[in-house]
This record gives C-alpha cells, sequence and structure tokens, in this order.
C-alpha cells in the first residue's frame, strides 16, 4: 500500500470565547489511502465540520497536523488539490449555472477551451445541462447542490471534501442523490471525505465510517463498510447494510453523553 | 382632481395653490427675453441636471471608495468614519454658500455639493454590502486559493450589487436636491435653483411661476430615480424578482 493520501496526526483545536476556550478537537488521527470514501459520523458539537475544515486547510489546528499528498494542508490548498461541498449550495446567485462551475477554472487561469467543455461535461453528469443557462433561484435546492457538485470536482481535485451536503433535502432527494454522488465519484479520481448525520447515509457511501463523539470531539470507531460496489440501491434492501447500520448506531449509542439518544437515534 | 378638488373645497385662494392650468400655462408664457417659459425651463432643467449627473457619479465613486477602503482597513475606517457622519449633520444649506466661495460659481461647485449628499448613502450601504458575504461563499474562494483581488472582482463586488443600488437610489433624489441648493447662493446664472429663487422673489406677482418651477424640479429627480432602477434591473437582472419601483 502506497502513503496515505490525507494523514491527520494527533490534531486538536480549541475555540476562543469569552467563557474561555471550548476544546473541539482532542488528539484525533486518521490516515486515507487514495480512492477511499471516508464518512464522519457523530452528534452536533463533535467537531466533525472542523475537522474536513482542518484537512483543506480552511481551519487552522491549534495542535497536530493534517498532511495530504505529502504536503502541508495549506500547500495542497494552493496547488488547489481539493474539491469543496457545503451543506449549502453556495451557489453564486448572479452567475448561471454553468458560470458557477467555471468559476473554479476561471480563477485558477485555465485555458478558455477547457473552461467551456470540462463545466458542460460534468452537468451533463449530473444531469443538468439543459439548465446551464438557469440562475440559481430557478433551480430546486437538490438540483444546486448537483451544481455544486460539479463545481467541486471542475479542477479534478484529488480531495473532495463534503460538508453534510444533503442535510438540508428531503430524505427521497437525499437518497437519489446518494446514488449519483457515488457515480459521479467513481468516474472521478478523487478521494472523498464526507460529514454527514445520517448512519444510512454514511453506510451507504463508504469504505469507512468514522464514528465521533463530543466535548472534545475524538474518534470513538471506524467502521469498515465491506458492502460491495458499484453500490445500487437494492444494497439498501440487504442484511448486511442493516448490520452496518446498526454497527454504527451502536457506537455511537456506546457514548454516554448521546445514552438520551439526542441525534444519533433519529439520524436514520 | 385632488388638486382642483382640494382647492374648491377649502376655498384655498390663487395665491396659495394656482390653478393647475395656470401652472401649464406658465410654461407657454413668454419671458423677458422673447423666449417661451418652457424652453427657459428646459436649458435650466438641463443645466441643473448635468450637475446633479456629474455629482452623482463624483459621490458614488467617492462613496465606493471609502467603502472600499473601510471594509479593507479597520483603522481607516475607524479614523474616517466619525468624520463621514459628522459631514452629514452639517446642514448642505450651510455647506453650499461656502464650496461656492471656494470652487466659484461654475457647474463644478455644484456638483461638489450633489456629490456631497451623494457620497454618504453609498458608503454606509456598500461597506455593509461588501461586508455581509456568506463566510461559506468566502470558504469557497479560499479552498479555491482565490486571490484576494479574485475573492473582490468575483464575489465581494457583485455580492454587494444589491445593496449599491439600494444607495443609488436614495442618492439620485438627493443629487438633484444637493446641485439646486448649489445654485441658491448669490451668482449663479443658471439652473433651476436661479429660477426658482427668481419666481419666489416674483411669487405674489405670478405664483404659477414657482409652482411650475417646483413640478420641473421633481420631474428632474423622478427621471433620475427611474434611471437608477433601469440600470439596476439591467445589471441585477439575474435576482428572482425586480425590485420593484
Amino acid at each position: 500500500m502506497g502513503a496515505p493520501i490525507i494523514e491527520i496526526v494527533d490534531v486538536g483545536k480549541s475555540f476562543g470565547g469569552r467563557t474561555g476556550p471550548t476544546e473541539a478537537l482532542r488528539a484525533v488521527s486518521l490516515s486515507v489511502d487514495a480512492g477511499e470514501f471516508i464518512s464522519i459520523i457523530g452528534p452536533s458539537g463533535c467537531g466533525k465540520s472542523t475537522l474536513l475544515r482542518i484537512v483543506g486547510d480552511l481551519v487552522e489546528p491549534t495542535s497536530g497536523v493534517a498532511r495530504v499528498n505529502g504536503k502541508s494542508a495549506r500547500q495542497a490548498r494552493l496547488d488547489r488539490d481539493y474539491g469543496i461541498v457545503f451543506q449549502t449550495p453556495v451557489l453564486y446567485d448572479w452567475r448561471t449555472v454553468l458560470e458557477n462551475v467555471q468559476l473554479p477554472l476561471e480563477l485558477a487561469g485555465r485555458p478558455r477551451q477547457e473552461r467551456d467543455a470540462r463545466p458542460l461535461a460534468l452537468l451533463r453528469l449530473v444531469g443538468l445541462e439543459a439548465f446551464r443557462g438557469h440562475f440559481p433561484w430557478q433551480l430546486s435546492g437538490g438540483m444546486q447542490q448537483r451544481v455544486s457538485i460539479a463545481r467541486a470536482l471542475a479542477l479534478n481535485p484529488s480531495i473532495l471534501l463534503m460538508d453534510e451536503p444533503f442535510g438540508a433535502l428531503d430524505e427521497m432527494t437525499r437518497e437519489r442523490l446518494n446514488l449519483e454522488l457515488l457515480q459521479v465519484w467513481s468516474a472521478s479520481a478523487a478521494t472523498a471525505l464526507f460529514v454527514t448525520h445520517s448512519i444510512a447515509e454514511a453506510v451507504f457511501l463508504s469504505s469507512r465510517v468514522v464514528v465521533m463523539s463530543p466535548r472534545p470531539g475524538t474518534i470513538d470507531r471506524i467502521v469498515d463498510i465491506d458492502l460491495p460496489r458499484p453500490r445500487l440501491d437494492k444494497i439498501r434492501a440487504q442484511p448486511r447494510f442493516f448490520e452496518l447500520v446498526t454497527t454504527v448506531r451502536e457506537s455511537l449509542r456506546e457514548d454516554p453523553a448521546l445514552a438520551a439518544g439526542d441525534d444519533a437515534g433519529r439520524a436514520i | 382632481m385632488v388638486w382642483e378638488g382640494g382647492k374648491a373645497l377649502f376655498a384655498i385662494p390663487g395665491y396659495k395653490l394656482p390653478h393647475l392650468h395656470e401652472i401649464l400655462g406658465d410654461f407657454l408664457r413668454e419671458g423677458a427675453g422673447g423666449e417661451r417659459w418652457f424652453s427657459i425651463m428646459a436649458q435650466n432643467a438641463g443645466y441643473t441636471a448635468l450637475e446633479s449627473l456629474i455629482g452623482f457619479t463624483l459621490g458614488g465613486l467617492t462613496g465606493l471608495v471609502l467603502a472600499i477602503g473601510f471594509t479593507h482597513s479597520r483603522l481607516l475606517e475607524r479614523g474616517l468614519l466619525p468624520y463621514v457622519v459628522a459631514s452629514q449633520t452639517v446642514p448642505v444649506l450651510a455647506i453650499a454658500p461656502m464650496v461656492v466661495v471656494w470652487l466659484g460659481t461654475s457647474w463644478f461647485s455644484k456638483a461638489v455639493i450633489a456629490a456631497y449628499l451623494t457620497f454618504f448613502p453609498v458608503t454606509i450601504n456598500m461597506a455593509r454590502g461588501l461586508r455581509a458575504i456568506d463566510p461559506d461563499a468566502l470558504a469557497l474562494m479560499r479552498a479555491l486559493a482565490a486571490t484576494s483581488r479574485q475573492v473582490f472582482v468575483k464575489l465581494r463586488f457583485p455580492a454587494s450589487l444589491p445593496y449599491l443600488f439600494t444607495a443609488l437610489r436614495i442618492s439620485a433624489t438627493a443629487s438633484v436636491i444637493g446641485a439646486i441648493v448649489g445654485e441658491l447662493p448669490v451668482g449663479s446664472r443658471f439652473g433651476m435653483g436661479v429660477v426658482i429663487i427668481n419666481a419666489a422673489q416674483y411669487y405674489n406677482w405670478r405664483p404659477a411661476n414657482l409652482w411650475a418651477a417646483i413640478l420641473v424640479s421633481a420631474l428632474i429627480g423622478i427621471a433620475f430615480y427611474h434611471a437608477v432602477v433601469l440600470l439596476e434591473r439591467r445589471v441585477t437582472g439575474w435576482r428572482p424578482s425586480a425590485p420593484a419601483i
């Protein structure tokens, strides 16, 4: 096995505040190999989004280090190794769908020809080629998020960071987009880091599910998902799928802070 | 109808509220030089409109530069903002004669006074717009390793355009007021301010003249406002609902 593509070593993060610092993450270590799809799951406040943002060099760790592609996270960001998808689509209202997907290529100063061809191919991939001239407000939430995924892949990033991308969508749209995401992702060469609240979503998508617990955020357990790929919707009905969902749920339950079952119980 | 009805109902005499036909008739009256008044009004209105436009542009640009400066430097904001605010607490009527004394009675001094009323709303609103950016939109730019210039050109500026246009609507009418006030001090020879001053002096003799001048001045302001709205529709056409008049 080659060197890990993402290496998180002993990362801690504290946020300053009026009532003193809050410890968001403590001693988190994780190695991710190229081509993996890793989900990070945990209740609100477990620092999973912070961890994702540390990998993407959007947040500085207080201690420890995140290395990506053998470089510092900062260097990886400057080399444009990342594609990122947020919980909200974060499309620029004044740009058409096509222009939104073109943005990363514009920023990177790519040649005109690539700026025209690549976004169109990506929009075709997410089934929105016909909407290229629309403005974001003319699209449903699910469609907007597909545009956002296309934009994240515009520069063919080696790392795809997703921060609860389907958290605001209804269950049916979410399941359909899970399927689409897998198609799009397997067509790319990206390694995916995916933050979610949903146990079923994490199990369906991932090669490994990282279970975190809060206050301070630590990794409780990593569950290997040995379901075969390509994963189709029918896999959701298989006994092994349920077993894995149960394993993940129990890992979440083991946390005494969650014994009352706030987020974890409802997440599926 | 409201006008004439009110006049009849409350028995308002002609010197307080002339008949509409008298006001409109005033435009056809011959002035001292033999010219009809609509032509005199049109020339002066054109003069005032030009001053307002120059002042509006000048003030808009000043406001923009200040707002951009403020969002880039808290220190600059802390140092300058109190003066910017203080400048607006001084009545423009007091400022106008001084500016005319400093800069002369040419169009330029009027444009400066118009700019004086224009820059403030633009500064305040634009500074807010440039700051009111979705944190994730900024995080996206950072993740894509955008330069600060790219962040400004491709995110901050376009995102704050609705704020800019809100300010420009306010400024559009204010700039006309500024230009007219700038024409009031002694020495000015053209513009609606001059027409208004003269009409006011002869009010007892021919009240309709002042009313006609007010009408024309209002029309300039309204025209300016609508020009801004039109521009706004064109520039921010991507927005879901065209902003209401």
